[in-house]
């Protein structure tokens, strides 16, 4: 095979990180969403369902199960696109691994229970909506529900933990020892950053579900009446709103969080280069050497947001060797900038939800609120986006903070941005495909199809209709 | 029994699960695939409306058996997982690949009608060719001791007369116990012609697994000796028992059993898993890295095991509840 192996020749490891890093975060980026709809869509479906079987309400039942099938479809992707994840986690990372493997893998094998518990229940919940009767039926959601949230726990746990490494010992030889599995997976930073992400699941699905329906709303006036689009509405966009300034204030906890516990990723995003009292915040801007340029600064409010006081001292990137300050600064500062500036406008749309609804029990009736939760779906996808990438390159260089570097844990396998190119194709491939499907879906549904067959996990169209040509 | 040792086993269950079951699932799609060149195109159909609903319900729980492999491997034994994961990137990548393009394939599948319906289940179909014989390929590979602890190996090892058979050997064991499954499934829903279709089909592919088993044992003794030394040591009585359950099943097919079939196809399965890994046994990587070398730390591999069984208290139950309501949307 030496014939073969020398047209894949030994890539520098300069070029395999940046191309690892990318495919990394690329797919990562791409499953992310899909694993927001897994944590946060089955509360949806289960509130509905809970209004539709307390109050007979029809509409409501009708709802969940139409958010049922839309699940069905993107759980089944988000499996898929999961799965590749775990390849790659060795594919790419194989030193990571090896290393440390063993120190939080201990979290993976806990979140592969919540999986399992999710895949068998959202089968039985689909499957069921015509044989399980009543509250039982509901009840066979509830394991999805707890399945979500304990599936964020135990993935996100891991990632804090390569941001805080804890519950092990390192040997002589740099291996780790006595390792305490709970020690790793309750790491400091895992306080704070789970709460994070699953609000973040709940607003993306939330904001998202909501923006789908003012889109059908605003092409279609009949529709701005329809009780249907408005509890379709209405069920995740109060979820969201009133979560919204429970996620500020956790964002705000997480941010002091990191300052203390990783500041060259505190100094990289908020680009403080001279450690002192007094910081100033920049809002948007390009980090220099010489600070923020272009960007609009409030003196002493960086270091008051750290420590309740502008004589608060915040680390800056002189205190940090270069070799191990965070990449991209101004990237990072734009994206900090970029999450919580979307944050601060779904509060305020969450505001005036919260007081239409106060004066009139209404929804506002101007267009411009539908426009403004049209946007609030995406505008949360950005944001959890731009927090991820706060949270991954700001810890850079290393893969495991102050322990490994990631030029360290890299492949020496060649061909990765052939792969990287690749995995571009598949993923815009599925993504459109499954935009197109959930479209299929809804539009069957308001065709008055049969909504409790067809899709992943539930029964078949009746026979002659699934590729006939009777459709 | 050391604690790796233990372990050791979970993996081995846990790849027997998706052996049987993820494998089943594979092999549905290989028995549309060949469908896809019949002229009926109602056969077709009927082929494809059976493979949904035998697989719609546990395909994805089925599917989380992979996922539970992998993890145990890279939390259990770190070294043995970046070993093969770094030299056998290839097929690996093309697995990952082949699971993809299959997951979403089923899925939209099921959602498009008409022509979308028929791309999804065509790229559906070819994909479940491609995962299990590269994971097949990766078996192999390891076996032939193309991956050694700590080296990485050439990237093309898997390119070998062991890794290929083995590769064919898994695509023909999956289509085997689906066609057994679905020739059941057909049965308890009185689609008699669809049945005796997977009869003649069990038949073939109980043949050709048995006999690509063979052949794979005449390779293993060229390229693997010490895997096939250990198959005819203490791996003898599984060796003997899958030869058994195999010629039960395949005579059991003849005589037109019922209800003994899908635990001799199952257990003729589990068996040949079962062999290997005693054959296998001590080492994880042969021959450079032994089960109690490449461990973990040893709290760590206490967690595995408690994980384990809280997996099997908790999902356990689930997964017969979810179990025996697909076998009666089997009967729909």
């Amino acid at each position: 095979m030496g014939e073969l192996t020398s047209l894949l020749p030994s890539v520098p490891v300069a070029d395999n990180l940046l191309a690892a890093r990318e495919l990394m975060a690329f797919t990562l980026g791409f499953h992310i969403i899909l694993a927001c709809v897994g944590v946060a869509l089955p509360a949806m479906m289960l509130i509905a369902e809970f209004k539709g079987r307390r109050n007979d309400d029809e509409v409501a039942l009708d709802l969940a199960k139409r958010w049922s099938k839309a699940a069905a479809v993107l759980f089944a992707v988000g499996a898929v696109t999961g799965t590749v994840l775990s390849f790659e986690m060795g594919l790419l990372w194989p030193r990571f691994m090896e290393r440390f493997g063993d120190v939080f893998g201990t979290g993976f094998a806990i979140e592969g229970i919540f999986f399992f518990t999710e895949a068998i229940f959202i089968a039985i919940y689909i499957y069921g909506w015509k044989r399980i009767e009543g509250w039982k039926h509901w009840w066979t959601g509830v394991p999805i529900f707890i399945a979500g949230i304990g599936g964020a726990f135990s993935v996100v746990a891991v990632n804090s933990w390569m941001n805080q490494p804890r519950g092990y010992e390192l040997d002589a030889a740099g291996n780790p020892i006595n390792v305490e599995p709970l020690g790793a997976l309750f790491n400091p930073a895992t306080a704070y950053e789970f709460p994070h992400m699953l609000l973040a699941a709940y607003m993306v699905v939330g904001f998202g579900l909501a923006s789908v329906y003012a889109i059908g709303m605003l092409r279609n006036p009949a529709k701005r009446s329809d009780r249907r689009h408005r509890l379709g509405l209405l069920i995740p966009l109060t979820v969201a709103c009133v979560l919204t300034p429970v996620q500020l204030f956790v964002g705000d906890t997480a941010a002091r969080g990191v300052a203390d516990h990783q500041p060259s990723k505190f100094a990289g995003f908020e680009c403080i280069q001279e450690t002192g009292p007094d910081q100033t915040e920049w809002i948007g801007g390009i980090c220099t050497e010489d600070g923020v340029k272009y960007g609009i600064g409030i003196p002493g409010l960086d270091s008051f947001l750290v420590g309740f006081s502008t004589d608060t001292v915040v680390t800056g990137l002189d205190q940090i060797p270069e070799d191990e300050q965070p990449p991209a600064k101004t990237l990072l500062h734009l994206a900090f900038d970029a999450m919580v500036g979307i944050g601060f406008a779904l509060l305020a749309l969450a505001a005036w939800l919260g007081f239409a609804w106060w004066r009139k029990r209404d929804i506002p009736k101007t267009k411009w609120f539908l426009r403004a939760v049209a946007l609030s779906g995406i505008g949360a996808v950005i944001a959890m986006e731009a927090g991820w990438v706060v949270t991954e390159v700001g810890r850079q260089p290393w893969i495991v903070y102050e322990v490994m570097r990631t030029e360290d844990a890299v492949t020496s396998a060649g061909g990765l941005w052939f792969w990287f190119g690749g995995a571009i194709l598949l993923y815009a491939t599925l993504g459109t495909v499954a935009v197109f499907a959930l479209r299929r879906i809804a539009r069957r549904q308001e065709a008055g199809g049969d909504i409790d067959r067809g899709g992943p996990y539930a029964p078949p169209p009746e026979a002659g209709t699934t590729t006939g040509a009777a459709r | 029994m050391s604690k790796a040792d233990a372990v050791a086993a979970i993996l081995v269950a846990g790849a027997t699960l998706y052996a049987v079951f993820g494998g089943a699932d594979f092999g549905a799609g290989v028995w549309e695939l060949l469908a896809l060149r019949s002229r009926d195109r109602a056969l077709r159909e009927r082929i494809e409306r059976r493979v949904m609903l035998s697989l719609g319900p546990v395909w994805e729980a089925n599917h989380v058996w992979l996922i539970f492999t992998l993890v145990v491997l890279w939390t259990g034994f770190p070294e043995a997982f970046a070993a093969i994961m770094e030299t056998l990137y290839l097929p690996l990548a093309l697995a990952a690949l082949g699971i993809v393009l299959r997951g979403s394939g089923f899925a939209f599948g099921h959602t498009f009608t008409a022509a979308g319906a028929q791309r999804a289940n065509a790229v559906f179909a070819v994909s479940s060719l491609i995962t299990p014989f590269f994971l097949g390929c990766v078996v192999g590979a390891i076996a032939a001791g193309e991956v050694e602890a700590g080296g990485t190996g050439s990237p093309f090892g898997w390119v070998g007369p062991l890794p290929i058979v083995i590769g064919v050997l898994f695509v023909s064991s999956c289509a085997y116990v689906a066609s057994v499954f679905l020739l059941d499934d057909c049965r308890r829903a009185g689609e008699d012609d669809l049945e005796a279709y997977f009869l003649k089909r069990s038949i073939a592919a109980a043949v050709l697994a048995g006999a690509l088993a063979a052949a794979g044992l005449i390779v293993l003794r060229s390229d693997a000796r010490a895997i096939f030394d250990g198959l005819f040591d203490e791996g003898l009585p599984f060796v003997i028992a899958s030869a058994l359950l195999g010629l039960l099943t395949l005579g059991g097919l003849v005589r037109g059993w019922s209800r003994a079939l899908r635990p001799l196809a199952i257990g003729a399965v589990v068996a040949v898993v079962a062999g290997w890994a005693v054959a296998q046994y001590p080492y994880l990587l042969p021959e450079t890295l032994t089960v109690d070398q490449g461990a973990g730390d040893d709290a760590t591999l206490t967690a595995l095991i408690v994980v384990f069984v809280l997996a099997l208290a908790i999902v356990g139950p689930a997964l017969v509840l979810l179990f025996r309501l697909a076998q009666r949307q089997a009967l729909d």
